[in-house]
């Protein structure tokens, strides 16, 4: 201790204070505080550049995402549009099937209606057809058998031996 | 020869850690050193570019003949002399000395201004001391140097003692520019470019730094993660980072100063230690908190009632004042007495090299003094990480906000 004491200089303990202090107070302004400054803005700026490439990351996973469910509800539209063409076209079909077959049935019933008519027009033709000819073919032949006196007479007789009967 | 030996001895102790000096054979009795740089560092080689050239203009004025008074003394007190000598900050920037064969001494280096206060300023050059081998006489006052001292003398230049060997002489205030204060200035220079650099780096080239900086961004970074935020919390760091900061690289840089042939023992020296923790002390202390204050006063907080704890806070309080003053000068003694033992270790185990003269011990030694030269630059990285951790640590006790009872 006592050399310690000894050896201690009080014009170096002097200068080295003085010198010491004087650098501090210079390096504080001159270096240490330009250089932790940028040193921080650095790390900031790392900081956040790391911040936004995550940012971009999300944005684009949610991009990714929103064109996903862009294409599946596309998907589902033409989808659904097809399956709504195909009923249509079905309905369509069907329906034109069903006024098809009315419209079929009510020719037929028509056709069947006319057919009936004309029938029943040629029956009562022919009918009045027979009727005249087989009024003329009696008429013929009564006047054939009503020529001469003693075929007269004898249906006179025949038509006298009815009325006695009735 | 055991002159020239020894003469070796101090050449090697000058030059302990230049591994790539190379020594010519004697000529014309003067030792001739090649020294190859160490060119590892470019500061470093630019900077003993620059104390090479300064060199050359004020070593030959300055290198003086002067008559050698120690004749008498073994290699063993000369090297622990010579150890000691050097541990010690000196007046002038002496590099190393040559001893010719005539007895004389020629001193390669350049003198610094001596500042005494003793009645008034007196400035003057320390070459006026001839390395302490001269009185100097200024405004008709004399003073000599006696072990890196500077004591008021009469013209002769005696020296009193008492009974323990101690100069009894009037010491003048001596504020002059030491060795070690040309060591700290040209430090904070260092410092002061190299990160004066960094910073304008980063707004030159968009935050990202260049050439040094590169080395020694990321240790500023793991000053403000590992020790700073670490120790202080992220909440109030910030005002304790230029300290941190400038107290690691200047501990570093000074450390591998002192590894350097330089010689310089600037933070092995107690003055330089003394006035950093100093600062940590009161930086400490000035920015505690009402928490901190409220642990050392009332460490046990609201867990006893008051007469219970009255018995023992006789005790705990003063055990707690003295904490605060402990803790800064556990810090100071670590850093003087680390680097300090560093030096003697390694200047010890060259100066065996002499001692041994053998084939067998003195590579040994110098294997060992080599070994032990690397060691020293971790232990230069890991004093300046202890300094600035227990500092942040301290600043953390200081800052501390907490619910004290709960905490306890």
């Amino acid at each position: 201790m006592e050399k310690l004491i000894e050896e201690f200089s009080l014009g170096l303990f002097f200068w080295q204070s003085l010198l010491f202090v004087g650098l501090v107070l210079l390096l504080r302004k001159f270096a240490w505080k330009p250089i932790l400054d940028s040193v921080n803005e650095r790390e900031d700026g790392i900081k956040d550049a790391l911040a936004a490439a995550e940012d971009a990351k999300k944005e684009m996973q949610n991009v990714t995402a929103d064109s996903e469910n862009l294409l599946k509800e596309a998907r589902a539209e033409r989808e659904a549009m097809l399956k709504e063409a195909r009923e249509i076209k079905d309905k369509l079909i069907a329906d034109s099937k069903e006024q098809a077959k009315v419209e079929g049935d009510k020719m037929i019933k028509q056709a069947q209606a006319a057919i009936e008519s004309e029938k029943k027009a040629a029956v009562a033709d022919i009918k009045s057809q027979v009727a005249n000819l087989s009024v003329d073919i009696a008429e013929k032949v009564i006047k054939e058998q009503l020529s001469d006196k003693s075929k007269q007479l004898k249906l006179v007789d025949d038509l006298l031996g009815d009325i006695k009967l009735n | 020869m055991l002159k020239n030996k020894s003469q070796n001895a101090f050449f090697f102790l000058g030059y302990y850690r230049t591994f790539a000096a190379i020594f010519r054979e004697p000529k014309n009795g003067v030792l001739r050193p090649i020294f190859l740089s160490d060119m590892r560092k470019p500061f470093l080689s630019q900077f003993l570019f620059v104390a090479a050239l300064f060199l050359s203009m004020s070593a030959f004025a300055i290198a003086e003949e002067s008559k050698d008074d120690e004749g008498g003394k073994d290699l063993k007190t000369e090297i622990t002399d010579y150890i000691d000598h050097h541990l010690k900050d000196s007046h002038d920037f002496s590099l190393f000395s040559i001893k010719q064969d005539d007895g004389t001494k020629k001193h390669i280096g350049f003198p610094l201004p001596v500042i005494l206060w003793d009645d008034g300023l007196k400035v003057f050059s320390s070459s006026k001391f001839h390395h302490g081998e001269a009185v100097a006489e200024v405004d008709g006052n004399h003073y000599k140097l006696y072990h890196s001292k500077i004591y008021k003398t009469d013209a002769a230049g005696t020296i009193n003692y008492d009974e323990k060997h101690h100069a009894t002489n009037a010491k003048p205030l001596d504020f002059s520019i030491t060795k070690g204060v040309v060591m700290i200035f040209i430090t904070g220079l260092l410092m002061f470019l190299l990160f004066r650099g960094l910073a304008k780096s980063y707004a030159k080239n968009g935050s990202i730094p260049k050439g040094v900086g590169r080395f020694f961004e990321p240790i500023v970074l793991y000053i403000r993660d590992d020790i700073a935020i670490a120790n202080i919390g992220e909440k109030r760091y910030k005002k304790y980072m230029p300290f941190l900061l400038t107290v690691f690289f200047f501990i570093w840089f000074l450390n591998m100063f002192g590894l350097t042939p330089l010689g310089v023992n600037v933070t092995g020296n107690i003055s330089v230690t003394v006035a950093l923790a100093i600062v940590t002390f009161l930086l400490t202390n000035l920015t505690g908190t009402k928490d901190y204050w409220k642990h050392l006063f009332d460490p046990l907080g609201d867990s006893m009632p008051w007469f219970g704890k009255l018995p023992l806070y006789v005790i705990l309080i003063p055990i707690e004042i003295l904490g605060i003053f402990i803790k800064p000068f556990s810090l100071l003694i670590r850093l003087y007495a680390n680097m300090q033992a560093g030096h003697i270790v390694v200047m010890s185990l060259i100066g065996l090299m002499f001692i041994f003269k053998s084939w067998i011990g003195s590579p040994l030694s110098f294997g060992l003094a080599f070994a032990i030269s690397l060691i020293e630059i971790l232990v230069a990285l890991l004093q300046a990480y202890i300094f600035t951790m227990l500092s942040a640590l301290y600043f953390g006790f200081a800052s501390e906000e907490h619910d004290h009872a709960e905490a306890h």
